[in-house]
């Protein structure tokens, strides 16, 4: 083999604390180098070029490049080989930016530990053999799992794109969180207006299967052919025959339950559709308030449905769907404010949430858009904000910002005006966040227009005395300790990652942070996508959004969805295990562990032998150390390549 | 019935609160919780001292940790927060090499740590247990409406302290609903009652111990449970000085929980000491619990 | 080239691609400093790592070994962790049989969102090294304190030996 070695200084990022020139120096004594040098960007047009020209003339059959992280910049270097005529599987990168320079500022050290990655590079390399992919046909459906406003744009596009799609829903009716809000920041513009029509639109649209009031149970297979098994939750309600007329609702008699949709500020009946907007619009049982449930007796809904819908021993039911890419969509749930016990929310009913706040405000809402306040139905004068209850704040394991408060907040000091004229909001807030178009103008409107009074400083506690609610904070722009006896309490609760996000990411072997929020692949340029091929993230999921953005990430995960599918084959990673088949003595102990099924008996002159299905195969290599024989070896992880980087690691 | 636990009644309690260290001892025999005096324990530093020097501090709260340590018991309460406070935080300070080994060179006996300062409430509710102090309960408080309040520095900072809820805590609220008193929610309970600016400014303590005493009233307590001599004192005897400078007229009495808890254990009176008190809790008490008596026996 | 005599131990890293590979990364891209000792080598999933290669590296000459992976159930092979942490398990407890001390190796696991996390294992695995110090060279041991080593680990289950 003739090896060519390219050190990048990424201008100083590298070229800072390892002396690059005597890295490349010190590879020309490895074992089959031929070539090596030192360049100051080799990811760049003229980078790539000189390790292309490098090739050709020094007739290279193999590339090391140490850089950056090969999980960045691996693929750029396999094409730009593969261009120059080699295979794009004879090369191997040194990670010399994340792993060495940028970690340590000992120069010595880091010049000293480069050499070591480089070298350990070579000896994978001088073992590395050419792959060549193979291909495998998908299967164009997709799956969007969450039916908020991220998830009904994604859904939208990919079926305006022609491909058939599946969405998902937890609850009885899309929409989420969105569906909730009264008015949007910053047109004030009617939220249920310009969300209905994309809510109907995904009712009507013949690409679109709609499984609401249905979680994803499990998920297998791989990208291009995922099978996705989703529990259908029991509704009590045959849907096909139900016209959501609502007969049911009114003549139930368990009427006091907390509503879910409207933030349980106001009641529900057990049998019920959440709102008139509702998509679909089908009534749901609530089994654990529900008298025929809980008490063996009452079928009034049943007896007052006209298509006899009522189904009082339907069962959950797993439906399982193939498709070939899958969309998380599963948006954020608020900030438990019971934790925050100097504010006393879920103690005293007149401090609420936010999202409780929109539900008041909304004519579909609990109080008919009327402003009164929990406790007695009282309409508030005196409106009190607190902002960043549960976001920015250490002390409860929440330091991030949820984004979209501020904003909201001043949409609601505005709404609280429009509603009642003589009333008075004040907000207290940390800094004000308004990074968007007409963002920061609005909130000067909240303040200058409308009065708002905006108090910098932090809430210390609050109680209640005679009827009202004693707020006493800080203003730490007047230096002084402020009390306003407030009439209504509302918290900008923080965004949460979804209840279940975890176990979601766990199915679909992505990765979540500590918050449970997904990780993207690339925190800027690969905002949508995942680790895992054929899965993609859009809205809140990944971190708290707005509408804008979570919209504006419905259609790139789209676009992505669309691009993969623009291909009628794919393209499988060839560095998956291959079976030596003389030394396999058919024990069958690849097949038990392969996690994918990706391994299969077969007979070979009467003996049984393991084979690898190669476009199944996913390439982790549990089989590989499984094998007692070290029959079955996982391409370029090899048994030999990965001991000889441990050797040149301890032996030199 | 349970193991020994180490008594550090602090200084308030020879002195300003006798009435709460007596009816700790009686309340904690009657349950069973076998109370063992520290034989020659000194002051804890008190906020004097940390304010001065640390290793100070430390080494006169360590010295008494070492006397309970050398008794071989593992866990020392008092009834006095701010003991308390000073007993936990050489524990924690002296967990540090460089400062037990500054705070030993002070001490006659080296403390290698190891034993647990606790409240009286902690040791009451961790220790007996709510159920069982429940059990032993003679005299309902039935009709008695109570408001508990905790002080500031119970259970601040909460690192530290590690017992309840730092901002609505529900230990005493516990107790004393399980004597049969109804506990009113009261939002300030672990506000500041001013503490020692009584002496160098009653307006502060005025002002603040005033809102309490208001809110008090506004949400119907008879009277207000104290766990810390301090506070007891800024509330009890200092309001008729609230009274004075805010032209209030408030006469709310102001008992430690021990003394409502010994009422409620059928613990002789003579042993409460609610004599010691400014206003004597035992009118709005009798009165409380006669009036829920003709009621029961009315219905 | 060897490591920095009297500077740095040679630690040798086996880190899975997706999660401890991606979480050094992200400790780098973070800029949260590290001792230089560790070199790490990638593999796809933890359930990748043949337990011989880490008795291979220590007996060659390693003075420590650390492994790292997903997060138990976060694999991005589903199960490939769960093999690892079995195997690992098993392993740390044979070294004390080879008359290695299983101080010098360690496994854990780091997602690809926790830099810091990175950073605080490797620095505290490297101080356990240099702690421990240079692994003694094998052909410096005795037969005989090879047999005492294995009798002490057979007889006291976990009881290190200080070859």
């Amino acid at each position: 083999m003739r090896i060519g070695v390219f050190i990048c200084h990424c201008g100083s990022n590298i070229e800072g604390t390892v002396d690059t020139a005597t890295v490349a120096k010190a590879s020309l004594d490895f074992p089959e180098v031929v070539y090596a040098t030192d360049t100051m960007y080799a990811c760049s047009e003229p980078g790539q070029d000189g390790i292309i020209q490098a090739i050709k003339d020094k007739n290279l059959t193999g590339v090391v490049v140490a850089s950056c992280t090969p999980r960045m910049h691996e693929p750029t270097f396999r094409r730009a080989v593969e261009r120059a005529g080699l295979n794009r599987y004879m090369f191997e990168m040194a990670n010399i930016r994340e792993h060495v320079s940028w970690i340590g500022k000992d120069r010595e050290a880091n010049t000293n530990k480069s050499v070591d990655l480089v070298r350990i590079a070579i000896e994978k390399l001088r073992r590395d053999a050419p792959l060549s992919p193979s291909k495998f046909s998908i299967n164009k459906r997709v799956m969007v799992i969450g039916g908020g406003v991220a998830g009904i744009q994604a859904a939208l596009d990919c079926a305006d794109g022609g491909l058939q799609v599946v969405l998902v829903e937890r609850e009885s009716s899309i929409g989420g969180k969105m569906a909730k809000l009264d008015k949007t920041f910053p047109t004030v513009d009617c939220s249920s207006c310009i969300l209905g029509p994309k809510m109907v639109d995904v009712a009507q649209h013949e690409n679109i299967t709609l499984h609401a009031y249905s979680e994803v149970d499990a998920i297998g297979g791989y990208v291009g052919n995922f099978q996705v098994q989703v529990k259908k939750k029991a509704t009590y309600v045959d849907w096909t025959l139900c016209t959501g007329c609502g007969a049911c609702m009114e003549k139930c008699p368990s009427k006091k339950n907390p509503d879910r949709f409207n933030e349980k500020i106001g009641p529900c009946t057990s049998i019920n559709i959440p709102f008139p907007q509702a998509i679909p619009k089908k009534a749901v049982i609530d089994p654990t308030t529900c008298r025929q449930f809980v008490k063996g007796k009452c079928g009034v809904c049943a007896k007052v449905c006209p298509t006899g819908a009522i189904k009082y021993d339907m069962a959950d039911e797993i439906v399982t769907e193939d498709v070939g890419a899958i969309v998380a969509a599963t948006g954020y749930d608020l900030f438990d404010i019971s934790k925050v016990t100097e504010y006393g929310g879920g103690r005293y009913p007149d401090v609420i949430t936010g999202l409780q706040y929109e539900r008041l405000l909304s004519a579909s809402g609990p109080t008919g858009g009327h402003i009164k306040r929990p406790s007695d139905g009282k309409e508030p004068k005196n409106v009190v904000f607190i902002q960043c209850v549960g976001s920015r704040d250490k002390s409860l394991d929440r330091p991030y910002c949820s984004g979209f408060c501020c904003m909201y907040t001043a949409k609601q000091a505005i709404l609280t005006k429009d509603h009642i004229p003589d009333s008075q909001s004040y907000v207290f807030y940390m800094d004000i966040r308004s990074p968007g178009k007409m963002y920061d103008e609005f909130t000067r409107r909240a303040m200058e227009e409308y009065g708002a009074r905006y108090i910098r400083g932090r809430v210390a506690m609050v109680y209640p005395k005679d009827g009202k609610m004693i707020v006493r904070g800080a203003d730490t722009l007047a230096g002084t300790q402020v009390e306003v006896e407030a009439d209504l309490v509302v918290l900008a609760a923080g965004a949460e990652a979804a209840v279940g996000a975890p176990k979601l990411a766990e199915k679909l072997r992505i990765s979540y942070d500590k918050y449970g929020f997904f990780m993207e692949s690339h925190p800027k340029l690969k905002p949508v996508e995942t680790n895992t091929a054929g899965v993609y993230l859009a809205g809140s999921c990944q971190g708290p959004k707005d509408i804008p953005q979570s919209v504006g990430q419905g259609s790139a995960a789209a676009a992505k969805v669309l691009a993969l599918f623009s291909k009628d084959m794919l393209e499988s990673d060839p560095q998956i295990s291959r079976v030596d088949i003389k030394r396999c003595v058919g024990c069958g102990k690849c097949i038990i562990t392969c996690p994918f099924k990706a391994i299969k008996e077969v007979e070979f002159r009467g003996q049984k032998k393991a084979e690898v299905i190669e476009t199944v195969c996913q390439g982790c290599g549990l089989c590989t150390s499984t094998c007692p024989q070290g029959a079955i070896q996982l391409s370029h992880f090899t048994d030999n390549q990965i001991l000889a980087e441990v050797n040149a690691l301890c032996q030199s | 019935m349970s193991e020994a636990i180490a008594y550090y009644p602090g200084c308030s309690g020879l002195g300003t609160s006798k009435e709460y260290d007596a009816s700790t001892r009686a309340v904690c025999r009657t349950l069973g919780l076998d109370l063992v005096d520290i034989p020659d324990w000194s002051c804890c530093g008190s906020t004097p001292a940390h304010t001065k020097d640390h290793v100070l501090s430390a080494a006169l709260s360590a010295r008494n940790l070492q006397l309970v340590s050398g008794m071989g018991i593992a866990s020392a309460a008092t009834p006095c927060p701010s003991c308390l406070t000073n007993l936990r935080t050489a524990n924690h300070r002296m967990e540090a090499p460089a400062m037990a080994e500054k705070v030993n060179k002070l001490l006659d006996a080296p403390y290698a740590g190891g034993v647990e300062a606790i409240s009286v409430l902690q040791a009451l509710v961790e220790k007996v247990g709510l159920d069982e102090i429940k059990a032993a309960v003679r005299t309902p408080l039935t009709g008695l409406k109570v408001a508990c309040y905790y002080g500031c520095i119970m259970n601040r900072p909460p690192e530290l302290m590690a017992f309840d809820d730092c901002e609505n805590p529900m230990a005493m609220d516990n107790v004393l609903s399980a004597m049969g008193a109804t506990v009113v929610p009261f939002p300030l309970k672990v506000e500041c009652c001013g503490a020692s600016y009584g002496i160098p400014r009653q307006d502060i303590v005025a002002r603040l111990t005033g809102k309490l005493l208001d809110v008090a009233k506004s949400v119907g307590a008879d009277m207000v449970a104290v766990a810390c001599p301090l506070c007891q004192m800024n509330l009890d005897l200092r309001q008729g000085q609230v009274n004075r400078a805010l032209g209030t007229n408030f006469r709310i009495p102001v008992p430690y929980f021990t003394q409502l808890m010994g009422v409620a254990l059928n613990v002789a009176d003579e042993e409460l000491g609610f004599g010691q008190l400014c206003i004597d809790p035992r009118p709005v008490l009798n009165k409380a619990l006669s009036g829920a008596d003709a009621q029961a026996k009315g219905a | 080239m060897p490591v920095l005599t009297g500077k740095e131990l040679r630690i040798v890293g086996f880190l899975c691609n997706w999660c401890s590979y991606g979480g050094a990364d992200t400790a780098g891209v973070g800029r949260f400093g590290q001792p230089t000792d560790l070199r790490i080598i990638r593999v796809p999933c933890s359930g990748r790592i043949d337990p011989l290669f880490i008795a291979k590296t220590l007996i060659n000459g390693a003075d420590g070994v650390l492994v790292s992976g997903c997060h138990p159930r976060d694999c991005h092979y589903a199960e490939g962790n769960f093999y690892a942490r079995r195997r690992l398990e098993v392993l740390k407890r044979f070294l004390p049989i080879l008359g290695i001390d299983p101080g010098r190796f360690d496994y854990t696991w780091v997602s690809a969102s926790e830099g810091q996390r990175w950073q605080k294992v490797v620095t505290v695995f490297t101080e356990q090294i240099h702690a421990l110090g240079p692994a003694p060279r094998f052909d410096a041991v005795s037969a005989d304190m090879l047999a005492k080593a294995a009798a002490g680990a057979l007889g006291q289950g976990g009881n290190r030996v200080a070859a």
